[in-house]
């Protein structure tokens, strides 16, 4: 088990990629903890793919950086590989090969794997002993892949969609698994567009869109039930409030030390005006968190408005929401 | 070790499962041998006695190509495609040992298919001469060079395009390669081109060490060491995993 005053197992510090002239991902910070699942949620586009891939190695980072249990996933893949498990979003196995076939060379890879019948078991594939990749349906194959990434018992699971395409008892089956694992002190980053999803697995959500952070905090606090209409935000003790309610045209209020509401609706036009203070002061906005509404609403809201992305870049330095 | 034996198995199996690969790495190779041999359609270089000593160490030859270039780039260039070897790459395996089951695999395969056409062309009455000791390194070097030519596609071309491109490339290859068709038919400008072919610098050199009064194959054996260093690095470079 992991304690829970462990050190992040995911780090992502002020992460730029660019593709050319295209920015994938422009200055994204955020952690993932071990025992927690983690959602990077965002509209198609929004950089998560390209972040998750920097996290697992597959490309550099432009400008910033990422760890992941301590290591850089580019210089030390050799040792990160070992301890960490990646779900593709498709594919990942070749045609001709069966579901026990898949683990037990998977299994092989590794020190001290799971058990390949006991995890055909878990995923229910128990009785396709002879049907190929090819021959499975779509919902059998993110089965597999999910079994593949646990196989090497990581302390890290990336996840790329995991229930996608998928019917109900083979969704509830893999947020089963997903939950097992977080209960392992297993840290998950799970890449998705459903939020429904998101909602309901993960102890952690960062919302991205345009490769920069929009909300970060743990689905509670983003969709917290509030009074009425607010914005909540954490930063630095003692923000001159009257200046930023002022600016913003909204009363602001520190409700408890470094934690300050705001009056109004969370628009897409507020956050920015309240983003674009705290980077004018140069000051660190922790989390945001926008008042009663569902994850779905929040995320509508967030990633709808293109000027959201257009504000001045933040520097999220967010409190981590510990168990 | 455990990694590196349950990854070539895994391979093995995959392209013994491939009735495609099956036909192209065994069938057409033993085909062509037999009925070429069989049938006097195709002229033979003058002071050969038998069809079968000319044809099988030609027969040899495409069988390295078969296998080390056209079977390696369709089975990885697909394996590209579906994203197997990106998935590999956040894997302990490790590139390194990926290479030498790849290698592993070829290598098996490779002395599957010649003693079956060894014992084919047996059968049918061959007398080999020469220096078959030699042969061995040869097909290694051929080997390499298709190995490299294979993955080079492979790594470089979208699967379907790998799938043409091999198969086009292979029947280009054995046409101008001397493999069942001598330099000597061919005008000269075609024979030169062919000479300097992997498939053709393969075939005379496998003809010098299996064919007594076989030209010598100096000049062949370079070229040949040059396509076994070349391709194989210009893989390396090119390479793209997904």
């Amino acid at each position: 088990m992991v304690s829970p005053e462990s050190q992040p197992a995911i780090e992502v510090t002020d992460l730029t990629i660019r593709y050319g002239d295209r920015v994938a991902v422009d200055g994204l910070s955020f952690v993932a903890m071990p025992g927690q699942i983690t959602a990077l949620l965002g509209p198609n586009g929004a950089g998560k793919t390209s972040t998750v891939e920097t996290l697992e190695g597959y490309r550099r980072p432009t400008a910033g950086s990422v760890r992941v249990l301590g290591f850089d996933p580019v210089a030390e893949h050799r040792q990160l590989v070992a301890r960490i498990g990646v779900m593709l979003q498709s594919g990942g196995v070749a045609t001709g090969m069966r579901p026990a076939e898949a683990l037990h060379l998977f299994a092989s890879y590794y020190d001290n794997p799971v058990d390949p019948d006991e995890l055909l078991d878990l995923v229910g594939l128990a009785d396709h002993r002879s049907s190929t990749w090819r021959s499975m349906s779509g919902g059998e194959q993110q089965r597999l892949s999910l079994a593949l990434a646990l196989v090497g018992r990581p302390d890290v699971a990336f996840l790329d969609e995991p229930t996608a395409g998928i019917d109900p008892a083979g969704r509830q089956l893999i947020r089963r698994v997903i939950a097992d694992l977080r209960d392992r002190g297993v840290a998950v980053l799970l890449t998705t567009h459903d939020l429904e999803e998101a909602e309901k697995l993960a102890d952690h959500v960062v919302i991205i869109d345009h490769g920069v952070v929009l909300a970060d905090g743990t689905p509670t606090e983003l969709m917290r039930a509030s009074q009425g209409d607010d914005v909540r935000f954490g930063a630095p003790t003692g923000l001159d409030v009257s200046s930023l309610g002022a600016r913003i045209g909204a009363v602001v209020t520190e409700v408890s030390p470094g934690e300050y509401v705001v009056a109004s609706a969370a628009t897409p036009t507020m956050v920015a005006a309240i983003t674009a203070w705290l980077a004018e002061m140069d000051l660190p906005l922790a989390d945001l968190r926008a008042g009663r509404q569902r994850l779905e609403d929040v995320f509508l809201r967030l990633t709808a408005d293109a000027s959201v992305p257009d504000a001045e870049p933040t520097t999220t330095r967010r409190r981590r929401s510990r168990r | 070790m455990k990694a590196l034996v349950a990854q070539t198995r895994s391979e093995l199996m995959l392209s013994l499962r491939n009735g495609e690969q099956l036909l192209v790495n065994i069938a057409i190779p033993l085909l062509l041998l037999v009925f070429f041999s069989a049938v006097k359609v195709l002229p033979i270089p003058t002071g050969v006695d038998k069809r079968v000593d000319f044809l099988a160490p030609g027969i040899i030859a495409l069988a390295v190509m078969s296998n080390a270039m056209v079977a390696l780039a369709i089975g990885t260039g697909f394996e590209r495609h579906y994203k197997v070897l990106k998935r590999l790459g956040s894997t302990p395996l490790g590139r390194g040992r990926w290479v030498l089951a790849k290698i592993g695999m070829v290598k098996i395969l490779l002395i599957v298919q010649i003693a079956l056409i060894v014992i084919a062309a047996f059968l049918l009455g061959w007398n080999p001469g020469g220096n078959p000791w030699l042969a061995i390194p040869a097909v290694v070097l051929g080997a390499f060079a298709f190995g490299g030519i294979g993955l080079l596609m492979a790594g470089t071309l979208r699967g379907t395009v790998t799938l043409a491109l091999a198969n086009g490339l292979y029947l280009l290859l054995l046409l101008l390669g001397g493999m069942i068709i001598p330099f000597s038919e061919m005008p000269g400008f075609l024979g030169t081109i062919g000479k300097v072919l992997p498939s053709g610098a393969l075939s005379q050199v496998l003809q010098s060490c299996l064919r007594s009064g076989a030209p010598v194959a100096g000049s062949a054996w370079i070229v040949l060491g040059v396509w076994a260093v070349l391709a194989p690095l210009a893989a390396v470079k090119f390479f793209r995993w997904e």
